[in-house]
């Protein structure tokens, strides 16, 4: 069926598109977008009309996310972490392998991506384990993991154990031009700390985790990359010491990409102390950190240093969570408020624009997994999402469809929220509130 | 986590707050309320009879998820002399080893109406996170990391007793900063009552960013010590010595073991503390913790009369009209 989305703002940074323009999708791709398209649709199709208060962008994809199946199903299934995905505006994620047991081999893949296709939502792209358990010692089957459909390796939840081993990795990934996608953390450093190392740290009481643990692992990797030709990709940056090892990797000509997420761009660790303090909604891993930090994550994002944005989002139960400050699990949802706080903290507040906004949401996630995705081109998978960037939102975690509601932002309000999400020219969500013309549709 | 700004005080008879969990909260005001009050419970204690009826009928559990001698003891007292019925649940007959968290632990203790919850635990917060789920009262009595408001407020009766005020007055407070509870809540309370405080450790036992609440932060113990008013010792733990925060015990005493020779520089009229239990020889040479400067024993005693006011002023003291004479 042909579907012509009429009137809005497109962007669409793959081809320099940006402005008025009428995208006309079929059968699942990209068939055309220019202006004024003709409406009249020969084989009975819809024309949905729109107003420049929507913008049309290729498909968000979130590289880091956790899907907890199998093995947590009580915190997040995959079914409803593409639930919660499309209903944060992204049309891909890609799971990191920390599930019980680890996606080290095929069998956890395959399990994985039945699951996304059973949901029919949002994509999945599964990353594989590293190591065999994730236990730091010995590869993983990567040919197997690639075969059945990883995109990527990472040991996430811990730092690849030994410079050697993340050295063969590099190594070996390199041969199925799959990315490291690093936990950077210095074990040793890190120990049993639960708070960012800093004032804060010290006058709660909280051991802590100091900037350049993530630092070290980071600068480690990008000597690593640069020795063996590899690509390493920093995931979840907080520190201001591992933004300069990045962009001196980057001046370099060092194989490296980063991520930040929301929280770290927008939060410090000024929030454990007050309003309520030792709230474990803002305990994550890296933890939040001081203000010098979050501010040169801001920076990086402007200054085109960082490359993704991704939200780490890391379901736990109610449960798990309501318990002291040191025992609680690390981690917060992240798909459901990643677009309003980045529209409203980024591109309203005017740290970037809105095209370098969808390229960090977008177009280099799919580049750096090599994943379809992140362009408007004629013949692209028609998996779009819309923004209405004026929306105001007021965070409710009890509205959250993820089965998790650990997020710090419950009550903030923001400007700008996702309209609908198309993934393969199917409409899988639409925020009613945005009074956008679509109506999500079940499967054919 | 700023100071409290300063607000017109119209004379209390009650902490108007519901729990105590830290000297950060507290305003100097408060502060100085329960060192007043305290006055009036040790002269309780130094009755014959050493008993009155502020809190008779009401019941107070004293829930001890870490092992404690004095500050157990210490409470116990209190509440007995206030005539109040004790209930103590320690971790080794809780249902903890069962798997029960916290929170559900306290709702069931709470289930059973007590008046008062005195808490100690080794989770900095954990007392915040009681006073979210409970409607009674909660005495932090030690939380972690974080703070033991009450060990400060009698560490601070004891200086204005021997001092007679505590603004102006240097400070030296020598030992595992990282480490200390009684640290933090101390630095909390002298710097709100305008005390002159230098903290002094091996910088592998110092927090990063403490010189933020306030305080002078040396590794050079004379320069602690030099025309201090108050030296005040903190405990060290056999376990940092494992960690590889300092080489041996032999080796800490000689750097900042408190000795006469090192004490020579304080102000002749000084006074040593010690929160307890001392380590002889580790921190603190015997002849210090046993001479003429000590206070360590008056420390313990003051706790009672401490918490007692804590306990009375939580409880509505004055506000009822409940006579203490």
């Amino acid at each position: 069926m042909k579907r012509l989305l009429k009137g809005a703002r497109v962007v669409d940074p793959a081809s320099g598109l940006d402005g008025a323009y009428d995208v006309l999708i079929d059968a699942g791709r990209i068939s055309k977008v220019g202006r004024d398209l003709p409406v009249s649709l020969a084989d009975g199709g819809v024309v949905v009309p729109l107003t420049p208060a929507f913008v049309i962008c290729p498909g968000f994809i979130d590289m880091h996310v956790h899907l907890r199946e199998p093995g947590q199903e009580h915190k997040e299934t995959v079914a409803t972490g593409v639930a919660s995905a499309v209903a944060g505006g992204f049309t891909a994620v890609a799971c990191m392998p920390n599930t019980k047991p680890v996606n080290d081999n095929a069998g956890v893949t395959e399990l994985i991506l039945k699951k996304a296709a059973d949901a029919g939502l949002a994509r999945v792209y599964p990353i594989g384990a590293v190591s065999r358990g994730q236990a730091g010692e010995q590869l993983a089957d990567i040919a197997e993991l690639k075969q059945a459909g990883c995109v990527a390796l990472s040991d996430d939840g811990h730092p690849v154990s030994t410079a050697l081993l993340a050295r063969r990795a590099m190594e070996y990934a390199g041969m199925f031009g799959m990315p490291l996608i690093e936990h950077c953390e210095d074990p040793s450093l890190k120990g049993d700390g639960v708070a960012h190392e800093g004032p804060v740290a010290a006058s709660l009481g909280l051991k802590g985790i100091p900037g350049i643990a993530e630092a070290i692992t980071a600068g480690r990797d990008i000597l690593i990359a640069e020795m063996v030709g590899g690509h390493v990709h920093v995931a979840h940056m907080s520190a201001w010491t591992t933004l300069e090892a990045v962009r001196q990797g980057k001046s370099r000509g060092v194989k490296v990409t980063c991520e930040v997420a929301p929280h770290h761009f927008t939060l410090t660790d000024a929030l454990l102390g007050a309003p309520v303090p030792y709230d474990t909604d803002t305990k994550m891993n890296p933890p939040l950190r001081e203000h010098r930090d979050m501010t040169a994550m801001l920076a990086g994002i402007a200054d085109g240093s960082v490359d993704v944005i991704a939200t780490d989002h890391a379901p736990h139960h109610a449960d798990e969570k309501n318990v002291e400050f040191d025992r609680a699990p690390f981690g917060i949802v992240g798909l459901e408020t990643a677009i309003p706080i980045a529209l409203d903290k980024l591109v309203h507040a005017g740290v970037v624009r809105l095209p370098r906004l969808v390229e960090m949401m977008s177009v280099n996630p799919a580049a750096i997994l090599k994943v379809p995705g992140g362009s408007l081109a004629e013949g692209a998978v028609a998996d779009l999402t819309i923004l209405a960037p004026d929306q105001m939102v007021t965070i409710d975690r009890h509205a959250f469809v993820s089965k998790s509601h650990n997020t710090p932002y419950h009550g903030y309000t923001f400007r700008g929220a996702a309209a609908a999400t198309i993934v393969g020219g199917r409409v899988v969500y639409v925020n009613a509130a945005t009074g956008i013309a679509l109506a999500a549709e079940a499967r054919s | 986590m700023d100071a409290p700004a300063a607000q017109a005080v119209v004379p209390a008879t009650s902490l108007r707050r519901k729990d105590l969990l830290g000297i950060a909260e507290l305003t100097p005001e408060e502060i100085v309320l329960v060192l007043d009050t305290a006055e009036a419970m040790k002269e309780i204690s130094q009755r014959q009879i050493k008993k009155v009826p502020a809190l008779r009928g009401r019941t107070v559990v004293n829930l001890f998820f870490e092992p404690s001698t004095r500050t157990r003891t210490s409470f116990e007292i209190a509440e007995k002399r206030l005539s109040a019925d004790t209930l103590g649940v320690a971790i080794a007959s809780s249902s903890v080893v069962k798997g029960e968290s916290l929170v559900d632990t306290a709702r069931n203790i709470e289930a059973m109406g007590p008046s008062m919850i005195v808490l100690r635990h080794p989770a900095s917060g954990a007392a915040h996170l009681l006073s979210r789920v409970c409607k009674s009262p909660i005495i932090n009595a030690g939380d972690g990391l974080h703070e033991h408001p009450t060990q400060a407020l009698l560490d601070a009766f004891t200086i204005r007793e021997r001092k007679g005020r505590i603004k102006g007055l240097k400070v030296a407070i020598v030992g595992d900063l990282l480490h200390s509870r009684v640290l933090r809540s101390n630095v909390l309370l002298l710097t709100k009552l305008g005390a002159d405080v230098w903290v002094c450790g091996p910088p592998t036992l110092i927090p990063l960013g403490l010189e933020q609440l306030g305080v002078k932060t040396t590794s050079r113990v004379d320069e602690a010590v030099e025309g201090a008013d108050v030296v005040m010792m903190l405990r060290i733990q056999l376990e940092r010595m494992e960690g590889g925060f300092f080489p041996s015990l032999r080796e800490y005493f000689s750097v900042f073991g408190m000795t006469a020779a090192r004490l020579k520089r304080a102000r002749p009229d000084v006074i040593v503390m010690h929160p307890g239990p001392i380590n002889r020889g580790v921190e603190i040479a015997s002849d210090v913790a046993d001479g003429p400067f000590s206070v360590i024993l008056d420390q313990v005693a003051n706790g009672v009369a401490t918490r007692m006011a804590v306990l009375y002023l939580l409880a509505g003291g004055g506000a009822d009209n409940e006579a203490v004479a």
